[in-house]
């Protein structure tokens, strides 16, 4: 059978290895040549009890050509328990009693594979999973037209190694290897490449090499010599994949990447200032990891304190970022003021998830747009962007750097939950093909007679910082004369002061790209979103044949947006929020009639679901 | 160096008469005796009449946010620990909104030299209580007596870990001087409180030793390695009593008393330092602190309490960060990238 592209949902308890086998197979997958995009989704508990339905683990990967997303629903499931079986099956209604498959609510469709452990369904393991009966798959209400392979999953792994020594522990821990093997065949995976694979992976652990090949060569061979009755499929390789050297990546890892690329570009020492937050912590492990590159970390004692030892280094001179996630940019919100109005060169990271308050920490979200361009006192104009893609989190990390290093200004980087975990093909750049970075520097003239007010011809003030002889000046919180640089109540100079700030921010547009518009441009009909849902957007867009307006520079907006988007008679501005982005553009574009597509449900999109919804009658409008 | 390179060009303007005049003063000589140049000395502030310190001195200066100054600084030093960084604040900006920061640094160590402005009240917003006010304080938000326990600020440094304390008064300008040098001195956070007189909302709050014969007789200056003497004929000292049960207590006694100690600002233990910063610091009577020894007729000390070298945490991030650099064999964006897992994709 070929296909296009298929999704695959691995899934099992939190011990079982799941992470580890998906990103296994999504990585060999593209090894192979395949496009992929995958998303993990952990239980939001550390340790929960094994083999309820609070500690399944999952991660779903979509591969083939074409691949926007890591999918919506899956074509191949693979559970290890009976919890696992049941999440999938139930998706977001798997804890309501009586519940059964809904093509609304499944993680699979009707016409999915399921292999499952068939050792894992044992009346203890329904009892602990919460089923009421002893048949799970018709107590689940699956449809007689998905295919299900049952495996003896955990007694073939027992098999595989009787013979290696292992203890039982070890050996159960090796299941998950034996579904890879299984996959690895159903996807007609050359099973010596797999096994490169694992010898490569395992090197550091050379011991757990035989155990893990022989246990996946069995599950590969289990396949292709019982003959199930099932076809194998072969997925395309993509095409369009610029040539090139290319790797997996996530985007909290390609975030981090990218202000190390910009630091060492710019000849500055990379400085973060942060707190522990979910989903924004990974940036902080990658850059703690990074002191072979030079990288301070300072792991501070609250958020506040993370953005004001970067503001303290940013002063001092070097490339400073903070990273955290909503509840934490409220708390920065004082200091980023802090930083418009000394206008210091800052990079603040929001890796945005559920809100409001702690609300949804493991989800995903766009409900920052507006705290982000807004969230503090005073006129406070600041920089925002957006990275839409788990890869392009380089690219839009790397841009904050250059955009806050040549405007003196903070730029607030949104990302989110499903940018920050999933991941994506990143074509690995050289250093040398990134854009050059002109960090605003003071001219010697200056030397003597400098003070922190004064700009370039583009409204920029000059930096000087401390270890600079004959540039000793105040920077201050408070109101500055426009001159002189010194504290001023004046009125006049407070206007003036106001309208500086706010056209340093709007010249950026000079140095931002045009917005492209994807999709079939030709179309009536606009879909309009920003940041994460790029993918999705992207995958509609295609289904409906409509064009597709798709935003990382949110403040401020690409100098064509108001052309490109009086050219079409529909528009809908699809978002992950109530409605605030298309509230901006709003604010921006009078008399602009906007159609409003919103999801409040901390999911990312469905392309179903939107392609759906955008063929039906004209949508809420203002 | 000269104390008037340190003057800036700014016409100071604290309230005629405010003790933060001697201070500024007093940092723009201590500075010049240091003798960091101009364009490597940093002064960062926070919010309040103290804050506004770094306008007055013709450095690298930051007059930030409220409570935050203490963030900064850490940010300032630990990314440029070549620099000699000064932090500027008040009893509120330190301990009230800035009191997390301010433990931090503390407990880091990181090499900063923070001058503690303590006036017992909030000048700048115009007379509400701080946390060092005493309790029954009546100030325009306590018009009835304040019912809350201040803090002394010396208890909160050695509950921090803190390795530097001094103390010192707005008209003592030797002894304000040779603790802001000893506190440059320092390797690591130094705290140098500074009993500042506020004239206009909280006017003779530190006047039992603001008058030269009274701060004789209610005041000691100690001095590393030499005996605690003190008095307008320096004819008391002070020493250890152990006859009152467990605890020893300090005690006033003849200049001559053999028992009379000398000080060392260098222990380890911060036991004894404790005990002296405590003395004469006005713990309400309700205290159920009983550790605490107070009695009227100790002095306030001042001069160098407590003087520690310990690791700082500057010096350290950095050690650590050269240390990984020099074994490492990835030095580069593109030699990092190399590490990666990766494939070529050729059409």
């Amino acid at each position: 059978m070929q296909k296009q592209h298929v999704v695959v949902r691995f899934c099992g308890d939190s011990g079982d290895g799941m992470q580890l086998t998906g990103t296994m197979f999504a990585s060999l997958s593209a090894i192979l040549g395949n496009e992929i995009s995958t998303l993990p989704d952990f239980p939001a508990e550390i340790r929960a009890p094994q083999g309820t339905l609070g500690g399944v683990s999952g991660f779903q990967v979509q591969l083939g050509t074409g691949v926007y997303t890591p999918g919506d629903q899956a074509d191949v499931i693979v559970a290890m328990n009976a919890a696992a079986l049941k999440v999938c099956t139930l998706g977001s209604d798997f804890n309501k009693v009586g519940a059964q498959w809904k093509t609304e609510s499944s993680m699979f469709h009707r016409d999915a594979v399921i292999i499952v452990d068939t050792n894992a369904l044992t009346p203890k393991d329904l009892e602990k999973a919460l089923y009421q009966t002893d048949n799970p798959f018709t107590e689940l209400g699956i449809p007689e037209s998905v295919q299900i392979i049952p495996v003896a999953l955990t007694e073939l792994t027992k098999e595989a190694l009787k013979d290696m020594g292992l203890d039982n522990k070890s050996i159960l821990k090796s299941r998950n290897m034996f579904a890879l093997g299984l996959v690895c065949w159903l996807f007609n995976r050359p099973v010596d490449k797999a096994v490169a694979f694992l010898e490569s992976k395992f090197q550091k652990k050379p011991q757990l090499i035989a155990p893990n090949v022989k246990v996946l060569t069995d599950g590969f061979n289990y396949g292709q010599n019982l003959a199930l009755n099932i076809q194998t499929m072969n997925v395309d390789t993509s095409h369009d994949l610029p040539q090139g050297t290319y790797t997996s990546i996530a985007g909290n890892k390609a975030t981090a990447w990218g202000l190390i690329a910009a630091a060492e570009k710019c000849g500055k020492r990379l400085f973060l200032g942060s707190y522990p937050i979910t989903p924004a912590t990974d940036i902080m492990h990658e850059l703690a990891a990074r002191k072979d590159m030079g990288v301070m970390v300072v792991q501070a004692e609250d958020e506040i304190a993370g953005v004001c030892t970067a503001i303290g280094a940013a002063f001092a001179g070097d490339l400073a970022a903070t990273s955290t996630s909503g509840p934490g940019l409220s708390l920065k919100s004082e200091a980023i003021g802090l930083a418009v109005i000394a206008e210091l060169p800052l990079v603040v990271i929001d890796v945005q998830r559920g809100g409001p308050s702690t609300g949804l920490p493991t989800k995903t979200e766009q409900t920052d747009l507006l705290q982000a361009i807004y969230g503090r006192n005073g006129e406070s104009p600041a920089v925002v962007i957006a990275a839409s893609s788990s890869a392009n989190c380089f690219d839009y990390a790397y841009q904050a750097c250059k955009i806050a290093l040549e405007n003196m200004t903070p730029v607030i980087l949104l990302t989110d939950t499903y940018l920050a975990n999933g991941t994506g093909l990143w074509r690995i750049p050289k250093l040398s093909e990134l854009p050059d970075i002109h960090s605003q520097s003071v001219p010697k003239e200056l030397k003597g007679n400098y003070n922190p007010a004064l700009r370039d011809e583009r409204g920029v003030r000059y930096w000087a910082y401390p270890g600079m002889e004959g540039y000793e000046h105040r920077n201050i919180g408070l109101e500055r004369d426009a001159e002189k640089g010194t504290i001023s109540t004046n009125p006049e100079n407070h206007q003036r002061m106001v309208l500086a700030r706010q056209a340093k921010i709007q010249q950026v547009a000079n140095q931002i790209p045009l917005l492209q518009v994807q999709g079939n441009p030709q179309s009536d009909t606009l879909l309009i979103g920003w940041g994460s849902t790029e993918g999705h957007l992207l995958a509609a867009a295609e289904q409906l044949d409509c064009a597709l307006a798709h935003f990382n520079y949110i403040h401020p907006l690409p100098k064509n947006t108001e052309e490109v988007l009086r050219q079409y008679q529909r528009i809908v501005v699809c978002e992950l929020n109530s409605g605030q982005f298309a509230a901006y553009l709003r604010s921006k574009m009078k008399g602009l009639q906007l159609e409003q597509y919103n999801e409040m449900t901390a999911q990312p999109f469905s392309v179903d679901r939107i392609v759906k919804i955008i063929n039906q009658a004209s949508l809420q409008s203002n | 160096m000269e104390a008037s390179q340190f003057k800036s060009n700014q016409y100071v303007k604290f309230c005629p008469g405010c003790g933060d005049h001697a201070i500024c003063m007093a940092l723009q000589k201590a500075m010049a005796e240091v003798g960091i140049p101009t364009h490597q000395t940093v002064v960062i502030s926070g919010i309040g009449c103290s804050s506004r310190m770094p306008h007055y001195l013709n450095t690298y200066g930051f007059n930030t946010i409220h409570g935050r100054g203490a963030a900064i600084a850490t940010g300032v030093k630990t990314s440029h620990p070549e620099l000699s960084v000064w932090q500027m604040t008040g009893d509120g900006d330190c301990l009230a909104i800035g009191g997390n920061h301010f433990i931090h640094e503390l407990r880091r160590n990181v090499d900063l030299n923070i001058c503690l402005f303590n006036n017992r009240i909030y000048g700048l917003t115009k007379g509400q209580y701080s946390p060092t006010s005493p309790k029954g304080f009546v100030s325009k938000s306590s018009p009835f007596g304040t019912v809350e326990r201040p803090f002394i600020p010396a208890e909160l440094v050695f509950g921090a870990r803190g390795t530097f304390f001094a103390r010192t008064l707005d008209v003592d300008m030797p002894t304000t001087v040779d603790c802001m040098v000893q506190g440059h001195q320092h390797k690591g956070a130094s705290v140098i409180e500074c009993l500042v007189n506020c004239v206009i909302f909280n006017n003779g709050t530190h006047n039992w030793i603001a008058d030269r014969e009274m701060r004789a007789e209610h005041s000691i200056v100690l001095r590393h390695g030499e005996k605690m003497i003190f008095g307008k004929e320096k004819d008391k000292g002070l020493a250890l009593d152990y006859s009152q049960g467990l605890i020893p207590q300090l005690i006033v006694v003849p200049a001559n008393d053999p028992r009379v100690l000398t000080h060392d600002a260098t222990m380890q233990d911060p036991t004894l330092h404790r005990m002296l910063a405590l003395m004469g610091q006005d713990i309400p009577a309700s205290s159920p602190n009983s550790l605490i020894t107070s009695s009227p007729q100790l002095p306030i000390a001042l001069g160098v309490i407590r003087n520690v070298a310990e690791e700082t945490y500057d010096i350290a991030v950095n050690q650590q960060i050269n240390e990984v650099r020099e074994k490492s064999k990835v030095k580069t964006f593109d030699q990092l990238t190399q590490t990666l897992e990766q494939w070529e994709v050729n059409h």
